[in-house]
């Protein structure tokens, strides 16, 4: 089990707590589709992609965003069990969406990448660290039910 | 994923806002990576103190971000670095994970301090630069 100290939940809930839903979202994952293109192959329905314009105000891709974000309250609320909490959702991505799990990581990081952006130096190193490792417990459990 | 002409130019671009910023932003990347990424503490043990604000930790970033702006705009990167490279690979003897962890840090400060100019066009441009650089880093090697 990942243990959490209080300072590392601290971080974690008051980062969501100020967090923009419908800012951070969208530019997280268009980021990530413009960054790594690669991933787009799993947007085939979501409309116009062909350049990093109509990637950015395509507003399938920014609903898209805010729901992907708004998937991570979850791990917030049950920071002790995030394993369990996306056993589900890990089925879903696999058998289902069939998202390769190391996708998950790359837009981890342009999740990373956005709120550093936005936090600038308010993001200090320490702050960067707990947020990292939250972000590679959900990413690891997102892939835990892939066989 | 190699450079094309548009990279170059928009790497390069970039490097004119950004480059005055060089010493700031390495050592805001070497101190970010060594405390977001333990492990990468083992290669600077020789270091009393390996915090983000050590001055030796300032100073070795503003060197890395230096040899990261003479590269910029060269075509030949392997050419460019050969002697780094022979230094990471014989001396220095870093594995070349932690150049793509670097790499991380590095943008990271990038998208910190200049989050209007680091657009996602840019970002493209630049992860695509750094792997190249990586790349040539680690040529030596082997």
């Amino acid at each position: 089990m990942v243990e959490w100290s209080e300072q590392e939940r601290t971080i974690i809930t008051s980062i969501f707590a100020s967090l923009d839903y419908e800012d951070i979202g969208p530019k997280a994952l268009s980021r990530c589709l413009i960054v790594y293109p690669w991933t787009q192959r799993y947007f085939g329905a979501f409309g116009n992609l062909y350049n990093a314009e109509a990637i950015k105000t395509n507003p399938n891709i920014a609903a898209h965003g805010i729901k992907v974000l708004h998937g991570l309250d979850r791990a917030v609320k049950n920071m002790d069990n995030i394993k369990a909490t996306y056993a589900e959702l890990s089925v879903l991505h696999s058998e289902k969406l069939h998202v390769d799990p190391d996708n998950f990581k790359l837009l981890s990081d342009c999740l990373t990448i956005v709120i550093a952006a936005k936090m600038g130096s308010s993001f200090t190193p320490e702050i960067q660290a707990t947020w990292q490792k939250f972000l590679a417990v959900v990413v690891s459990a997102l892939g835990r039910q892939y066989h | 994923m190699s450079l094309s002409g548009k990279d170059k130019a928009v790497v390069r671009a970039f490097w004119d806002k950004v480059g005055p910023k060089a010493s700031d932003l390495g050592a805001e990347a070497l101190g970010r990576m060594l405390t977001v990424y333990p492990q990468t503490k083992t290669y600077f043990s020789h270091w009393a103190d390996v915090s983000a604000d050590s001055a030796q930790v300032k100073k070795h970033g503003a060197t890395i971000m230096a040899a990261v702006g003479e590269a910029v705009g060269k075509d030949d990167l392997v050419a460019a670095v050969s002697k780094l490279s022979e230094l990471h690979a014989f001396k220095l003897r870093v594995d070349p994970a932690n150049f793509r962890i670097l790499a991380h840090n590095i943008i990271l400060s990038m998208a910190m301090y200049f989050p209007a100019d680091f657009t996602p066009e840019v970002h493209v441009s630049v992860d695509k630069f750094l792997q190249n650089l990586a790349w040539a880093l680690s040529e030596r090697y082997r």
